[in-house]
């Protein structure tokens, strides 16, 4: 349960830091070490547990029936790991909250942090490996968000885009090769995979699991050939940099060759792979780290560094190797840590971070210069320091390596040892020299608690370096027995071990360092040359652009060859490819020897449907020069259409097919006036070409094949008799269950009421949608005047508004009589409504009657002035009609019912007798608002625009008014 | 009466298609709402043509499945002819901002070289 409690208190954090006020700083800092504060007493509380060797489980179902559960798993390595996540986090919180500067908005920052710590701990105590990944790629992201927090910069932008690009591509191949490992092992268990090493080890697929997870891992932790990303995430706040590249980001990387070290280590090619890479990477970085300029730059090759030697460590899989691999990752964390945020404080004091501009700073910032210079002592590895330990154990292991003829490993190691002392060297001198003048700020020494992190670190150093065994001996021994099991080595975690080959090595690569680092400086002009000798040929960060520049135009070259942007390429692909798939299901259809027989032909319906058809090829052929034709032509098939329904025993169907084609008649009509008018090429004496001849024969020939599928389709259909459907379901329990006879009104509103439920949703949505649109909506300049049909002069209705033709004009008559109709239709469809339940109605039909009685009435008296009598306001119905929708169902909430239960009520009312009243009724009354409301909404949006004035660039605005007004 | 609301499907369909597959947007609309008539009608007749069933329930009597419509695809096209007013009148709107935008009604937003 704690570790629940540990896994989802920094993200309840994140959610609360990220609604703070921005303004918040103290408020948002004080929180944010809270929560890190609770997560560390929370996982130091587990210690008396994990130090006696218990691993704590707690385990959740996620995906039980593919045996997939969220496990959470804490031993004594993820313990470790989770003190330094948790402890760090907390002194970056104090730092961060006198680093970052009153402009920067705290609570993304904030609220960053605290995710990328839960996923961090998430990496550390996942039980699962899939889930392991999960909280990795989480890393990524969130480190992505710390990276590219100030994205106003170009250069915070770009490396964080390299950081997420090459720590992403190496998820997925961690994703793989976890995926790989699960199936070896039967189970995606991390102690399933632990205890059939020996089995995973024999598989013929452990080399490519092998690869795929190094990939993942080498890339996290920025090891060579992909330790480019890691300098350029510098450009990430500080206190960001002094987490993500201390002791989390890059240690996930490290923390999962550890985790699996026990499964894939104690081969070849786990030494070749993981070893290799450890070496070059630790002595390139160290190598580039002595060149730098930038000291965060210098940090972050050594940081690339030190990660180099705690994977050559992991790498020579030796227990003892790995012991001091654990101790190492500590140290660095400590060590690098403090000096972050050092040069963090030089950088925010001085405001520059340039080793060519700083010198002398131990004289105007002494307290500081001191703490940052027994850090960088504790990086060179000097004795009485945490890193002299861990390092004195890698030479210990460096010699080691192969037969006592084999030394390449030794003389790696000293190498590094001499580069290390040698970017130390080069780190501390900006506190030595005459004083820097031409500073941009006067350093000064930092706020006390801003120092206050660098102090506590600075000192844990000490402690550790003086005395090992009795600060972190039983830690380590406890993270070093969980990866090893029975296999923990003796050794002694002492300062002094008498004068053997590793402190002799040790002696020598101070020396060397030293010397190195004079020569540097002053034959080579160290401190001002600009580029580094010998490597700068190889620069990850150009491949890496290259790669992508390249990535980027073959896909767009890909997307130039086989997509278009054209809409009439893209649906005849989906056309063809709609035929290429029913030519595949041709081949499972039956043969058709009795299909002829059953015919049962009914003359009146086939010369119902004659015209049907007739309407529908006549509006394809006149859709183009005519459409006013055309737009009538589609209304004779929607007639046709309803009859149908009416005749097939389908009359809901029927009369919401009836209504819908009034409305989008309307609707279209509305549209045509702003369509160019189109004069056929027969008349301006155009003659087609002969590639538009052979384009429309193409589509012909498609179209006709297209329409053959779907004839023999649904001929088949028809012929096959009915199977077993859960349409006896419905109608066995319409009357019992949902307390009504219309089968299909109680499906809508009873039965399916949720899927009813989301589909208003999306009529209000598509409703707003177009009521939005059309707010920016700017005609084409030709449509604007009047339409030449209403601005002849012989025309006596020309010159009056619509009221005055509807009032007084030769609309009069139609006007009265349009106008009683108006109580007519409302009863109709109060009627329609009423009965929904139990006879042909509902909520559809009797809002789409509603609707067109309004309509009428539009179009009869004109916007202006119905507008100036009746307010509709749609949003409201809109509004209200899922109100209800959704207050029905949570009214089932209420009573302890699952949501949307309805419930039958019967009411005896004066007049009306007995009334049946279904809580759907009341669900149906949404339905109908929602109705009304966007029908409305939709078709009051559109012929708006004709009375509005329309803002044409270059035309002056009164004129425009003053036509646009009479235009109905 | 079966061949002839699926020869109907068939004509209605490939009409659609014939439009959907021309350049200017109000033949594409009015292709889809051929379309749409054709694919409602076909998940109709899904469930099977009937005539003087409708699905509206006798009661007191015992119910036998075969003397009603199947009301499943009925409730199915219900919602789908719905839906299709709102597309129909969201593809409207596109269309109408691209013809004012862009000075043409073309579905690309662009006349062609050629006539058509």
């Amino acid at each position: 349960m704690t570790l629940l409690l540990l896994l989802l208190l920094p993200f309840s954090g994140c959610v609360i830091a990220a609604c703070m006020p921005a303004y918040a700083r103290n408020r948002e800092a004080w929180f944010a070490a809270f929560i890190a504060l609770c997560g560390l007493l929370l996982t130091l509380s587990l210690y008396p547990e994990v130090s006696s060797g218990i691993v704590i489980k707690h385990q959740l179902a996620w995906l039980p029936m593919f045996d997939l559960n969220l496990v959470l798993r804490m031993d004594g390595l993820a313990w470790l790991f989770s003190v330094l996540i948790q402890g760090i986090c907390l002194l970056v919180v104090l730092y961060a909250r006198y680093y970052m500067s009153p402009k920067d908005p705290v609570p993304r920052f904030f609220a960053f942090l605290l995710a990328f710590m839960g996923a961090m701990q998430g990496v550390v105590i996942s039980g699962n490996l899939i889930q392991l990944v999960m909280f990795w790629e989480l890393t990524s992201l969130t480190s992505f968000l710390l990276i590219g927090y100030w994205h106003h910069r170009a250069d915070a932008r770009r490396g964080a885009r390299m950081a997420f690009t090459v720590t992403s591509i190496g998820g997925l191949c961690l994703l793989a090769g976890v995926l790989l490992l699960g199936y070896i092992a039967g189970s995606y268990d991390l102690d399933a995979v632990l205890a059939s090493a020996d089995i995973i080890r024999a598989h013929q697929a452990y080399l490519p699991a092998l690869v795929l997870i190094a990939l993942g891992a080498l890339t996290k932790s920025a090891q060579f050939p992909f330790h480019f990303w890691l300098p350029h995430a510098m450009a990430a706040p500080t206190p960001v940099s002094a987490y993500l590249h201390s002791a989390t980001m890059v240690k996930a990387g490290i923390f999962l060759l550890m985790r699996l070290w026990p499964v894939l280590a104690g081969t070849p090619e786990w030494t070749w792979i993981i070893g290799t890479a450890g070496v070059c990477t630790m002595l390139i970085g160290a190598y580039l780290a002595i060149f730098q300029h930038d000291l965060k730059g210098l940090l972050a090759y050594s940081t690339i560094s030190h990660l180099g030697l705690i994977t050559c460590l992991l790498g020579i899989g030796t227990p003892l190797a790995m012991v001091a691999a654990i101790f190492h990752t500590l140290n660095h964390a400590i060590f690098k840590a403090s000096l972050f945020m050092a040069v963090g404080i030089i950088d925010h004091e001085s405001g520059t971070r340039d080793m060519r501009k700083l010198s002398g700073l131990s004289r105007l910032m002494p307290y500081t210069a001191t703490l940052a210079i027994v850090a960088s002592a504790a990086m060179a590895g000097v004795p009485l320091l945490n890193g002299f330990l861990s390092k004195e154990m890698f030479f210990a292991e460096a010699l080691q390596v192969g037969p006592s003829s084999n030394w390449w490993m030794s003389a790696a190691a000293v190498l590094m040892g001499v580069f290390g002392v040698a970017y130390s060297m080069r780190f501390i001198s900006v506190f030595f020299g005459a004083k820097a003048t031409a500073l941009p700020k006067q350093p000064h020494e930092p706020p006390r608690w801003m120092r206050f992190p660098v102090e506590l670190l600075v000192l844990c150093c000490l402690i550790v370096g003086v005395a090992p065994q009795l600060s972190i001996g039983v830690p380590l021994q406890t993270a070093a027995a969980s990866v090893l099991g029975e296999r923990l080595p003796d050794y002694n975690l002492a300062i002094w071990h008498g004068i053997n080959a590793p402190l002799v090595m040790s002696v020598l690569a101070f020396a060397l360092g030293i010397l190195l680092f004079k020569v540097l400086k002053y034959r080579f002009n160290l401190l001002q040359s600009a580029h580094i000798p010998v490597l700068y040929r190889f620069n990850g960060k150009q491949a890496y652009e290259s790669s992508m520049l390249i990535l980027a135009s073959s896909a767009a070259r890909l997307e130039r060859l086989f997509s278009s942007r054209r809409l009439q390429p893209q649906l005849l692909l989906l056309v063809l490819a709609g035929l290429f798939a029913s030519a595949l299901m041709l081949q499972a259809m039956p043969d058709f020897t009795h299909a002829w027989s059953v015919e049962n032909f009914n003359l009146p319906f086939a010369l119902l449907w004659l015209i049907g058809c007739t309407c529908a090829v006549c509006a394809a052929w006149q859709a183009k020069y005519h459409r006013l034709a055309a737009l009538m032509l589609v209304g004779g098939t929607g007639i046709v259409t309803s009859l149908t329904f009416l005749w097939l025993s389908a009359p809901d169907l029927a009369l919401t097919q009836l209504m819908v084609e009034t409305v989008t008649t309307v609707l279209l009509l509305l549209g045509l006036r702003w369509l160019p008018s189109r004069i056929s090429a027969r008349k301006m004496n155009l003659v087609a070409s002969s590639r538009d001849k052979l384009r429309r024969s193409r589509d012909l020939v498609i179209a006709i094949i297209a329409g053959s599928v779907m004839f023999v389709i649904s001929y088949f259909v028809l012929l096959h008799p009915a199977n077993f459907t859960i349409s006896n379901f419905f109608l066995d329990n319409a009357v019992p269950g949902g307390g009504g006879t219309n089968v299909v009104n109680v499906l809508l509103v009873d039965f399916r009421n949720f899927d009813t439920l989301g589909e208003i949703t999306v009529l209000s949505i598509v409703a707003l949608t177009v009521y939005a649109l059309l707010r920016r909506f700017r005609p084409a300049p030709e449509s604007i005047g009047i339409p030449a049909q209403q601005a002849n002069q012989v025309d006596p209705a020309s010159r009056q508004t619509p009221a005055e033709q509807a009032n007084s004009g030769y609309l009069l008559i139609p006007g009265i009589y349009l106008r009683l109709l108006l109580p007519v239709i409302g009863i109709s469809a109060a009627y329609f409504f009423m009965r929904g339940h139990n006879l042909p109605g509902g909520g559809f039909i009797a809002g789409l009657v509603f609707a067109v009685g309004m309509i009428i009435q539009y179009m009869l008296a004109g916007t202006v002035w119905i507008e100036s009598r009746l307010k509709l306001n749609p949003h409201r119905w809109i509004a209200v009609g899922i109100g209800l929708a959704c207050f029905t169902g949570l009214g089932s909430l209420a009573f302890g019912y699952p949501f949307l239960t309805t419930h039958t009520a019967h009411l005896t009312l004066p007049l009306l007798s007995e009334i049946h009243l279904p809580s759907a009724f009341i669900f149906d009354l949404g339905v109908f608002a929602v109705v009304v409301g966007t029908t409305m909404l939709i078709l009051i949006a559109l012929a708006h625009q004709s009375v509005r004035s329309h803002r044409v660039p270059g035309a002056p605005v009164e004129n425009n008014a003053t036509t646009s007004r009479e235009i109905r | 009466m079966e061949l002839t609301i699926a020869l109907s499907i068939g004509v209605l369909f490939g009409s659609g298609i014939w439009l959907i597959l021309r350049p200017r947007s109000f033949q594409v609309i009015t292709g889809l709402l051929l379309l749409s008539y054709a694919v409602n009608l076909f998940i109709f007749i899904t469930g099977r043509l009937s005539v003087n069933k409708p699905p509206l329930i006798v009661q007191g009597e015992l119910i036998d499945p075969s003397q009603y419509a199947d009301p499943l695809p009925q409730a199915l096209v219900l919602t789908a002819i719905v839906i299709g007013f709102a597309t129909t009148a969201l593809y409207l709107v596109v269309l109408l901002g691209s013809r004012g935008l862009t000075g043409t009604d073309h579905v690309d937003g662009k006349e062609r070289d050629s006539a058509e």
